[in-house]
């Protein structure tokens, strides 16, 4: 598999506000990144241009040395984001919300992946409970879900440890770890300690507010 | 080319170069209106049908004009700024946008004033007044999207699109409600379709429309220039322009 | 061209994908069904606007006079201006829901050409608000009077208008889903763009009950939906990519 996200000085500003300048990024397949900084420095703003939602930035970002705005659809077939929000919705049941996410990224495996999947988060015996009805940790878990669904080489993960319990945690932080060692790339943000490993690597976005 | 459409973009270029458009702007204005106006009121012959009152046309159809052209050069802007991201255009665009809607409502207005001596009442259902009203709901449409959002680069942008949407539905509102006009008829006269001219009426109305779009132009470039100031007012070459002055 | 590399990371993503071509009606489709889906386990969503168009037909009568033969002048505009009311007020929640559960992102997020999956959207606003209003509309008509051999033309203006009014609007249910007060001014943005479909809708009903012209009227209406659905999906997706990065 090969990867390789590259940024070149990057730079973005909000409102008259540069949230980070100057940032060189270099990622490949085989590394967790995790992207640290106070709240406000821009983790999620960074997040969002890596993963090729936000245009607006300075700088140059290359998907596999081509620039991101030339292959943006190839960029997102092999994309996974989670954002704050689970994407979940609460009127369909587990199974429901994989599946509409399997067809919307062209997924195989039909229903059994579907199964499989929300089995492997501990959802087993919730595939038919409409989301709405489970807890906040375990709608994030039908999110999560969607990393044992496709495969995909790019993560990029915003605050993915929310609202789920201790096991869930070391199950997830050994997942990351495991798909960085199959050749794939973890971009996250976490308030959460990261358990030393040879694959982790910190991106740190320090200064917050800073006039321009 | 990217790099010459970029530097005509840039604030503190087009600061400098509109301090020296500015000025002949103010004096063509003020000369074209005043020359416009007092040929019009005073030495243009009146009309046959509705004697003194068709003066207000001096008034109306500029304000008209450019009520129409302020929403095409709005949406032009908001092209330019979405395409090549050009922040002096979209600065633009939003002063514009409520100079727009004071032109549309001045038409407006004129039109109602011109409406008593010639229908007997203030408001008519009227092709060109309805089409008039119709833009001013568009202009406040765009001037309330702009201010509703709490983020000024998102607020650009989305004005943007919606006066694009705008720009493109004007011909077809202007349209239909002609032929809705057309269908239900219910006044005789038209303050619009008008027989021919003669050259002294309509000579002095071009003169008004000229000088009504040399103020808009004039008033746009310093409404710009002090809203760069505004929105640069921590880039450095503004902060040395600040010492220059001092 | 990145062809080779793509290749590569195709191949070595496990062969998993179908044929690129059939992915994109895959995930249209299955927008569709999820959306469907959604508005059948909250039939409430579905059935307050028709609920509303009768409550506001009911008000006519009660407001103005119970006669008959005024009600029936008035019947073709006061259906189409209450449709479209009733269809402006669940304009508002067909982005919202997906905006507030972060499925919008996800949405943006997915390889396919975001105006089609916008489209899907739409398409199911109009399949469960235009076209169930269209259908409910004839038995209105008769509380009103509405003279007879109208009603066929008044289920079908109103089923080709709502779909047009059903894209118009999803480009300003777009441009407002980031802000927490975005209802009112959603109407504000939408409704002079509602006018033109207004204007050949009623007038189509009016042209049927008068013996002619109805068939203008209509052909009107498909080439304003054409034109919607040419450039609508357009605005709307750069309208949801604005909202999402506000």
């Amino acid at each position: 598999m090969t990867l390789r996200l590259q940024a070149r000085k990057l730079a973005c500003e909000r409102d008259d506000r540069w949230l980070f300048e100057d940032l060189d990024l270099d990622i490949g397949g085989g590394e967790v990144v995790r992207v640290e900084g106070p709240n406000g420095s821009g983790k999620t703003t960074l997040l969002k241009i890596l993963s090729g939602q936000l245009a607006d930035y300075h700088g140059e970002l290359l998907w596999n040395g081509e620039p991101m705005r030339d292959v943006r659809q190839v960029f997102l077939e092999g994309l996974l984001y989670l954002g704050h929000a689970p994407g979940v919705k609460v009127t369909l049941t587990p199974l429901e919300n994989l599946r509409w996410y399997q067809a919307l990224g062209g997924g195989a495996g039909g229903e059994q992946a579907c199964l499989a999947a929300l089995d492997e988060f501990g959802l087993a015996g919730f595939e038919d409970v409409p989301a709405g009805q489970l807890s906040a940790g375990q709608q994030r878990r039908v999110a999560l879900s969607r990393l044992a669904l496709s495969p995909r080489p790019l993560w990029v993960l915003d605050e993915p440890f929310t609202a789920i319990d201790r096991d869930g945690v070391a199950a997830l932080e050994a997942r990351l770890i495991a798909h960085a060692r199959q050749g794939g790339c973890v971009l996250v943000t976490t308030h959460h300690e990261l358990a030393a490993s040879d694959v982790l690597t910190c991106i740190a976005l320090g200064q917050g507010a800073r006039d321009a | 080319m990217w790099s010459f459409i970029h530097k005509l973009g840039s604030p503190k270029w087009f600061y400098g170069i509109s301090a020296r458009l500015m000025p002949w702007f103010w004096v063509a204005a003020a000369v074209l209106i005043a020359v416009g106006s007092v040929w019009g009121l005073a030495f243009a012959p009146a009309d046959y049908q509705q004697g003194n009152s068709f003066r207000i046309i001096y008034v109306h159809v500029p304000a008209a004009f450019l009520a129409q052209s302020i929403f095409v050069s709005m949406a032009v802007a908001g092209v330019v700024f979405m395409v090549w991201k050009i922040k002096v255009a979209d600065m633009a665009a939003a002063m514009m946008a409520p100079l727009g809607a004071a032109m549309t409502f001045i038409a407006l207005f004129s039109g109602a004033v011109w409406g008593v001596p010639t229908w007997g009442t203030w408001w008519m259902w009227d092709a060109r007044l309805t089409s008039m009203l119709i833009l001013l709901f568009l202009y406040l449409g765009v001037i309330a999207l702009r201010g509703a959002f709490t983020s000024r680069d998102s607020a650009s942008r989305a004005a943007s699109v919606l006066a694009m949407v705008g720009v493109i539905n004007i011909p077809i509102i202007k349209y239909s409600v002609d032929w809705w006009y057309t269908l239900h008829q219910p006044a005789s006269f038209t303050i619009t379709s008008r027989p021919a001219m003669p050259t002294e009426m309509w000579l002095p109305l071009l003169i008004m429309v000229l000088g009504f779009y040399s103020f808009f132009i004039a008033l746009t470039l310093m409404r710009t220039r002090s809203e760069i100031l505004r929105r640069e007012s921590s880039k450095r070459w503004v902060r040395e322009l600040a010492v220059e002055e001092r | 061209m990145p062809r080779g590399e793509s290749r590569l990371i195709d191949d070595a993503r496990l062969a998993s994908r179908g044929e690129p071509r059939t992915g994109l009606a895959v995930a249209v489709w299955a927008t569709l069904k999820r959306d469907l889906t959604q508005l059948a386990r909250r039939r409430g969503d579905v059935l307050n606007p028709l609920v509303f168009f009768a409550l506001v037909i009911t008000l006519f009568p009660i407001g103005i006079s119970p006669d008959p033969e005024l009600l029936a002048t008035i019947a073709p505009g006061l259906l189409w201006v209450a449709a479209l009311l009733s269809a402006l007020l669940s304009l508002d929640s067909l982005f919202r829901s997906d905006f507030d559960d972060g499925s919008l992102e996800q949405l943006l997020l997915a390889p396919h050409p975001l105006p089609m999956l916008g489209l899907a959207k739409v398409a199911v606003h109009w399949l469960l608000t235009g076209l169930p209003l269209a259908l409910m509309a004839p038995v209105l008509g008769i509380m009103l009077s509405l003279p007879a051999g109208s009603y066929l033309m008044l289920a079908v203006s109103l089923a080709l208008g709502s779909a047009s009014l059903s894209l118009i609007g999803a480009i300003g249910a777009a441009l407002t889903v980031g802000l927490s007060r975005g209802g009112v001014l959603l109407s504000l943005l939408v409704l002079p763009l509602y006018i033109p479909v207004l204007i050949f809708g009623a007038g189509a009903v009016q042209a049927s009950i008068l013996g002619d012209g109805a068939a203008a009227h209509l052909a009107i209406l498909g080439a304003l939906l054409a034109l919607a659905l040419m450039l609508a999906p357009w605005a709307i997706a750069a309208a949801l990519r604005i909202s999402i990065n506000g």
